[in-house]
């Protein structure tokens, strides 16, 4: 065990026990995975990407390059999980990946023999020969190679949620500049979200045991939580994430709400994604430690000194047993000593620069801190067995190689400030070469950044900063605010000297060790001409893996700089993008999975027509009745066959209330609808109606539908169940953009009414048993195409349409929705004498492909009213959408495929939408094809297959015959062209 | 230099010194016969073919940036020739055939990798839809199956089958779909080019069209007036921009499109997948991680970003078709803007002005078209008529009504 | 994208349906010239990289027409207003 007896933000009344590749260890509340397996002196974690080298644990944040393991089993197994993140909980079981046989002998660490082949973009070279070994053989090998962690093997188990939050100012990072941010905002009275990505507030404070107002700092975080919790206007969330600004002071978060638990609580979410609405933000989100690379720096034991620190101090937990600090700023120097006077046995500093401040060097001696100026780790040593960790150093300093013994290094090449969320609207972050980093360029609208994720260093500054801001921000929204008393903090100088790269160190210097892109990669990089900073990432891959480059980015391009001759500034980043760390799928779904994917429409009848045993479909946001099956029946084909016959032959009914329908009300009514529809409508008689097809303004067909005026300025339409919202979207425009002149009012009714269509020769009188006396429905009352107003089942208004998409004579009844149910009951109590018969969809399908009618299989968008065989519908008297384009010559060619009816020649053949038309004896070759098989159905009454569709010359071509080509289908064989009309073609059944 | 195992090998053992540019960092001439505008695929690909095949070897390539930076660097990597209408399926199942020789005329690997391409669909409507399609492609000489639930169950068991909202009934496939590394093909067509004398010229924006009467003659750029004999333009996303400094306005859009992918994962999906009941596609790449994306944002943008709305949308998309992926975290994601056309189908073209060429309004479908873009693109500036396969791409259509409207929504770009 | 809609007030662009562009004017359709006329109107775009006009219909809202000026480069949205004015 390496865990101090004493200190540490750990509650050591509460040990939990964990498991890691299968064996049993122990840890603390207030422990991540790393800081446990730390205690525990596991070191060997992960292996790396590429070459399968041996990692161990590099940091103590979201910046984790190596330690990535499979956290968790089954179900719930998440790959690439950063050990540095997760919260210790009793029973977590996590193992390495990326290895095999098991993470000490890993086979493929052979691939590190290789290294010397397999540079940046070898692949780029190679595998070329013969080609169809690619997917065959090389890149299989790729694939398995690849790839981190795996995948749950099944479904997540766990549910997620979204929500919205709205406040004046959101505070990015709960560290010392936050806390002072959202302090002084809240004071303010602002409503203030404190977002902080930890489970516990503090940031920097947690990991380091300096003084503020001369008590320890932790003091200052619990008395500042303390306030912050007592106001009403401030709300804090930990364990959530802001990754992204978007337009409009929008925020994304998710917050973690329980993967610090076993398994969630039942019903509560894993995590949710907030969508946070802010006025004001200001970003405290710290700043990110980066190494120096060295050959060998990757070896476990390696580790940046922040995070060993953060270990030390905030864990209690010693990273080794004999500590050593390389490193190049002042930050690690107090890392290094205040380490060692926790009890950390740090044994030497070594320090690139020839000079130290006399302050520093005085500790260090008074601590018996060997300290080694202007040195440079040259060589890290590890034993020889496989999956070994650091066991020593070489150090060169003043002309002399010496050997040091030390199971842990502790780097530090600087720090960079945390600007990710600064360039999420494009905004580019500047150098600073007085503290060798990028600080934020331009800042989204709204925000602002303050502390160290600006570049300021010291915890004065960082104090102040956060205060300023917090009331700045508050003091935009017209709030009083009032200056923060700053507390008193020690001096901090950062006194940086830019080093980034020990130049002829031995072996390997990894620069983004996850992806295994080493120094020398970026040398061949450069020498093959990909140097601006975006090819230099594409094609090393450098920064591209889940650490998002974090500790690599700015060190892999200062190489470059070095190499080019550029300036680090002038050679700039790369672009940071949303998710500032990455964030889970099933987050962004929310609840939309399953059967919840999509809201679901249930018809009025839907109840009703379940209880009759009805098989539904799913039709656009729609469940509809497909057929009703009933006992004895062996496939669909029989039912739909015995629904189609007894609406011919007697009765039938189905629910259209998804059709949309619109109301117009206004003395322009008419004129509007002779604008829109291609036919007149203004002199429509009252209680008529009109079949109407629209086009859009390209003279395409956009819908169709019957429009019925119901009095002087009062037209209803319906319109295809698929395009109501689109149809009503459509004709607002016109109103409010095009025509605002026109006096007519819209209003969307598709949902107040149920609409129930009743074909069949006793149609009449099944109707005419529910209607009240008054409401008449014979052939005089209510002829073809008529429409009234009257009343249903004692006393329910009702709109009753004449009108028949079947063929047959039929009717459609209109009741509020709330009536549906019962209007089919009655209808069906009415029929029973005529063995009224329930039909779906199918036999709806197969009945209008009798008649003729075209249907959401023609209304592709591609087609015009005269490809179906509607064009003379269009007045030629007056303007409507669409008229002038579909005068084009394209639109226009009388030789488009327009709207014919087939029959196979054989008639036991069945047709198959989705064919093609060739001309038989002609090739199967584009050239040749005329057109293609827009609707089929099994017609019960001529006893064969039938099919509409779109031909060539069709009208023409009636009574000859065309090849229907369906080779995904394996079909192939003549049919017939016919008329568009299999039944009663002078339409005498449906004016009966 | 030759790509080879041999210089591999070479390089290996000489700690990789001998390496040469991949192309050159060329400084603009003062004329050129053709300038092509824009170093991403299609432009690139045009130097390469007019070299290659025409012949035409004094040709320059300017981009304003980086080559490949533009939307030949943020796409998914698709690549199909699974089109419906005649005006399209002949060009990209030339593009397919392109592709798959590329790597070998190019000697670069663009891990050009035919794993397949599967359309699901969720009804007998789209299932009718997609087998006219089919039958279309095979018309075209390209591959199709039609599976039904079972097939697709016996490729992607983990697919959501037994659950799902809109139940998976089927889906068109197409074997010799699949994807390719997108920088890759960008710097093996850039490596291409320059070898047979093409000079790229990066960093270099082009702020005007020199004229002479109404033909154009040039450009006017960041690095100085540059002659040409020709000037084509290959700058989809900002194709409006450039046709505005000829005075032109064209049946564009330029909308943002956003690109996702996940953590590197072992192997899990093999080709790719498109969702039929929502906006979700999905493949994984060769690292191994997961590259998905759907819809466009829909608002006219140059922003290269876009909102949470559609990352929502396309993630909700993600989890109704395989849930097992919920755990899984997005690594990135990115925007391109896109020039959306009025048809949803591109142009390759005579600009009005003698002397300007046009290929432009690829809308989100630039990259599968990238080899058949260059090959028509250059047939078309060195001989001035359309290349056989790309007839219909005519900037008149628009006026004469001959539109190539796959999706049948008309002159709505965000649509498309 | 937060649009300022002049009736329900600032609400999350995905309640809305884009149109585009909000200069174009449908042509006059008994003119002489109004096959040209209406090719522009229908397919001809200024597309601008910067300030645009556009329409933008409140869809999951008060189903109102709103012409929203918004820049395409950083989404700055700086004005919203009815279509059709007076109402």
């Amino acid at each position: 065990m390496s865990r101090l007896s004493s200190g540490g933000l750990i509650d050591r009344a509460r040990p939990l026990s964990f498991r890691f590749d299968g064996k049993g260890y122990q840890g603390y509340e207030g422990d991540t995975l790393a800081s446990a397996l730390l205690a525990n002196d596991v070191r060997l974690v992960g292996r790396s990407f590429k070459y399968h080298r041996p990692r161990g644990i590099f940091s103590a944040g979201p910046e984790e390059p190596n330690a990535l393991v499979e956290l968790r089993e089954g179900a719930r197994r998440e790959p690439n999980t950063r050990a540095t993140l997760v919260e210790l909980f009793d029973g977590l079981a996590a193992s390495s990946q990326n290895r095999w046989p098991s993470l000490a002998l890993d086979a493929l660490s052979v691939n590190g023999l290789l290294s010397p082949f397999l540079g940046a973009g070898f692949y780029y070279k190679t595998f070329m020969w013969p080609a169809h070994f690619w997917e065959k053989l090389y890149e299989p090998v790729i694939r398995r190679a690849a790839g981190l962690g795996r995948a749950a093997p099944e479904e997540d188990p766990d549910h997620y949620e979204k929500a919205n939050a709205f406040c004046d100012v959101l505070v990015i990072g709960a560290g010392p500049a936050g806390l002072m941010a959202a302090l002084a905002a809240g004071r303010a009275g602002a409503r203030v979200i404190l977002a902080e990505e930890d489970f516990r507030v503090g940031g920097r404070l947690n990991a380091e045991p300096g003084e503020i107002d001369g008590a320890p700092a932790g003091e200052f975080v619990a008395a500042t939580l303390a306030e912050l919790c007592s106001l009403d206007n401030v709300r804090i969330m930990t364990r959530t994430t802001v990754f992204g600004v978007y337009d409009g002071g929008a925020y994304g978060a998710v917050e973690r709400v329980s993967d610090h638990l076993a398994t969630p609580a039942p019903f509560q979410p894993r995590q949710v994604l907030w969508r946070i609405q802010a006025t004001r933000a200001v970003l405290c989100a710290g700043a990110t430690e980066r190494p120096i690379v060295f050959g060998g720096n990757d070896r476990p034991g390696v580790m940046l000194a922040g995070a060993a620190a953060t270990y030390v101090h905030r864990y209690a937990a010693l990273p080794g047993k004999r500590l050593a600090v390389f490193a190049n700023n002042d930050a690690a120097w107090r890392d290094a000593l205040a380490m060692k006077a926790a009890g950390a046995n740090v044994e030497a500093i070594i320090d690139i620069r020839p000079d130290i401040a006399a302050p520093l060097a005085r500790e260090a001696e008074r601590q018996g801190v060997r300290t080694i100026l202007g040195g440079q780790v040259v060589a890290t040593h590890s034993g020889l067995l496989p999956g070994a960790t650091l066991s020593g150093l070489t150090v060169a300093a003043n002309g002399r190689t010496e050997r040091l013994a030390a199971d842990t290094l502790a780097v530090s090449g600087g720090w960079s400030p945390n600007v990710h969320l600064t360039c999420h609207h494009g905004g580019k972050p500047t150098w600073r070469a007085d503290i060798a980093a990028f600080v934020p360029g331009s800042t989204p609208p709204g925000l602002t950044v303050a502390g160290a994720a600006k570049g300021s260093f010291a915890l004065a500054d960082i104090l102040r900063e956060g205060a300023e801001e917090g009331a700045t921000a508050a003091a935009d929204l017209g709030l009083a605010t009032t200056i923060l008393a700053l507390p008193p903090v020690a001096d901090e100088r950062y006194a940086i000297t830019p080093f980034w790269h020990v130049a002829g160190s031995k072996g390997p210097a990894f620069v983004d060790q996850q992806n295994d892109v080493t120094a020398k990669d970026i040398g061949i990089a450069h020498k093959e001409g990909f140097r601006s900073v975006e090819h230099l990432k594409r094609y090393t891959t450098l920064g591209m893996a889940t650490d998002q480059g974090r500790t690599s980015n700015v060190t892999g391009l200062a190489i470059m700089a070095e190499l080019t001759g550029a300036g680090i500034g002038e050679t700039g980043t790369t672009i940071f993008r949303p998710p500032y760390t990455p964030v889970a799928l099933g987050a962004f779904a929310g609840h939309h999975r399953g059967q919840d994917f999509r809201p679901t429409r249930l018809t009025p009848t839907h109840d009703w027509a379940a209880s009759l045993g009805a098989v539904f479909i799913e039709t656009g946001p729609w469940l509809r009745a497909q057929y009703f099956p009933r006992d004895g029946e062996t496939d669909w084909l029989e039912t739909v066959n015995r629904e189609v016959k007894a609406v011919r032959a007697s009765v039938g009914l189905i629910d259209v209330s998804t059709f949309g329908k619109i109301d117009l009300q206004g003395p322009d009514a008419g004129a509007f609808l002779d604008r829109v529809y291609i036919n007149t409508f203004s002199t429509l008689a009252i209680g008529k109606a009109r079949y109407g097809v629209m086009l859009r303004e390209d003279g395409m067909v956009m819908d169709d539908g019957t429009t019925a005026r119901l009095g002087e300025s009062h037209y209803v339409m319906t319109t295809t169940t698929a395009n109501a919202g689109k149809v009503f979207q459509h004709l607002e425009f016109c109103l409010q953009v095009l025509w605002p002149e026109l006096d007519v009012t819209l209003t969307s009714v598709s949902e107040q009414w149920a609409q129930i269509a009743l074909a069949g020769p006793r149609s009449r009188e099944v109707l005419a048993r529910i209607v009240d006396a008054g409401t008449d429905v014979s052939n005089d009352g209510l002829p073809f195409m008529g429409a009234i107003a009257g009343a249903v089942m004692g006393g329910v208004p009702a709109r009753l349409f004449r009108l028949s998409f079947s063929g047959e004579l039929g009717f459609e009844i209109a009741v509020p929705a709330r009536h549906g149910e019962a209007l089919a009951k009655a209808l069906m109590a009415a029929g029973e004498t005529f063995g009224i018969t329930p039909y779906g969809i199918e036999a709806l399908g197969v009945l209008r492909i009798e008649k003729g009618h075209v249907s959401g299989n023609e209304l592709t968008g591609q087609t015009t009213a005269a490809d179906l065989g509607l064009g003379r519908m269009a007045s030629t008297k007056k303007d409507h959408i669409g008229r002038v384009m579909a005068a084009r010559p394209g639109i226009a060619d009388p030789e488009r495929p327009s709207l014919v009816g087939f029959r196979p020649v054989d008639r036991t053949q069945r047709l198959r939408a989705g064919a093609h038309f060739l001309t038989p004896g002609k090739a199967a070759e584009v050239g040749n094809d005329e057109g293609y098989m827009t609707s089929v159905a099994y017609s019960p009454h001529l006893g064969h297959w039938i099919g509409l569709g779109l031909l060539k010359d069709g009208p023409e071509r009636i009574g000859y015959r065309v090849r229907a080509y369906d080779p995904v289908r394996g079909n192939d064989f003549e049919v017939e062209v016919c008329a568009p009309g299999f039944i009663d073609p002078k339409g005498e059944r449906l004016r009966g | 230099m030759r790509y080879s195992f041999l210089s591999l090998l070479r390089n290996g053992l000489s700690g990789q010194s001998g390496w040469k540019p991949a192309w050159r960092d060329a400084s603009p001439k003062p004329s050129y016969d053709v300038i092509i505008v824009g170093g991403g695929g299609h432009g690139l690909a045009t130097a390469y073919y007019l070299a290659s095949q025409h012949g035409i070897r004094n040709v320059a390539v300017i981009e304003k940036g980086y080559i490949g930076s533009g939307n030949a660097g943020r796409n998914t990597t698709i690549i199909r020739s699974n089109y419906l209408l005649p005006g399209n399926e002949p060009f990209y199942e030339f593009s397919m055939k392109l592709w798959e020789g590329l790597e070998q005329e190019l000697n670069y690997n663009a891990m050009v990798s035919q794993r397949g391409i599967l359309n699901l669909y969720h009804s007998d409507a789209q299932r009718d839809a997609y087998a006219r399609r089919g039958n279309a492609m095979r018309l075209n000489g390209a591959d199709s199956e039609l599976l039904d639930t079972e097939g697709v169950r016996a490729m992607y068991p983990f697919l959501d089958f037994a659950n799902a909202r809109f139940p998976i009934r089927g889906g068109l496939l197409q074997r010799r779909a699949g994807t390719a590394r997108h920088d890759a093909v960008v710097w093996g067509y850039a490596r291409g080019a320059d070898r047979l004398g093409v000079d790229i010229i990066q960093n270099c924006e082009v702020t005007g069209l020199i004229r002479e009467g109404d033909v154009v003659t040039g450009v006017q750029t960041t690095c100085g007036e540059i002659r040409a004999g020709k000037v084509g333009l290959a700058v989809a996303g900002s194709s409006s921009k450039l046709a505005a400094m000829a005075g032109m306005r064209l049946p564009i859009e330029s909308h943002v499109l956003q690109a996702f992918v996940s953590e590197g994962l072992k192997p899990l999906i093999d080709g790719v997948i498109t969702f039929g009941a929502g906006h979700f596609y999905i493949s994984q790449s060769d690292k191994g991680g997961l590259v998905f994306g759907g819809d466009i944002d829909g608002y006219n943008s140059y922003a290269q970003r876009g909102n949470l709305p559609v990352v929502e949308d396309v993630c909700e998309g993600g989890m109704a078709l395989m849930p097992r992926i919920g755990r899984l975290r997005l690594l990135r994601m990115w925007g391109g803007i896109m020039d959306m056309s009025m048809d949803g189908s591109p142009i390759i073209d005579h600009a009005p002005l003698p002397g300007l060429y046009l290929n432009a309004g690829w809308c989100y479908g630039g990259f599968k078209a990238t080899p058949a873009s260059g090959w028509c693109f250059a047939h078309l500036l060195a001989k001035d008529e359309p290349h056989a396969t790309g007839t219909a791409f005519r900037l008149d259509r628009f006026r004469t009504g001959h539109l190539i409207d796959e999706k049948g929504v008309g002159a709505q770009p965000n649509l498309h | 994208m937060r649009i300022p809609c002049p009736y329900c007030g600032a609400r999350d662009a995905h309640e809305f349906a884009y149109l585009g562009d909000a200069t174009v004017t449908r042509p006059d359709p008994s003119a002489a010239d109004a096959p040209a006329a209406f090719h522009d109107y229908v397919y001809l775009r200024d597309n601008p990289a910067g300030v645009h006009q556009e329409l933008w219909y409140h869809a999951n809202g008060c189903r109102r027409w709103v012409t929203v000026t918004r820049d395409t480069r950083t989404h700055a949205i700086s004005s919203a207003v009815f279509t059709r004015s007076g109402s």
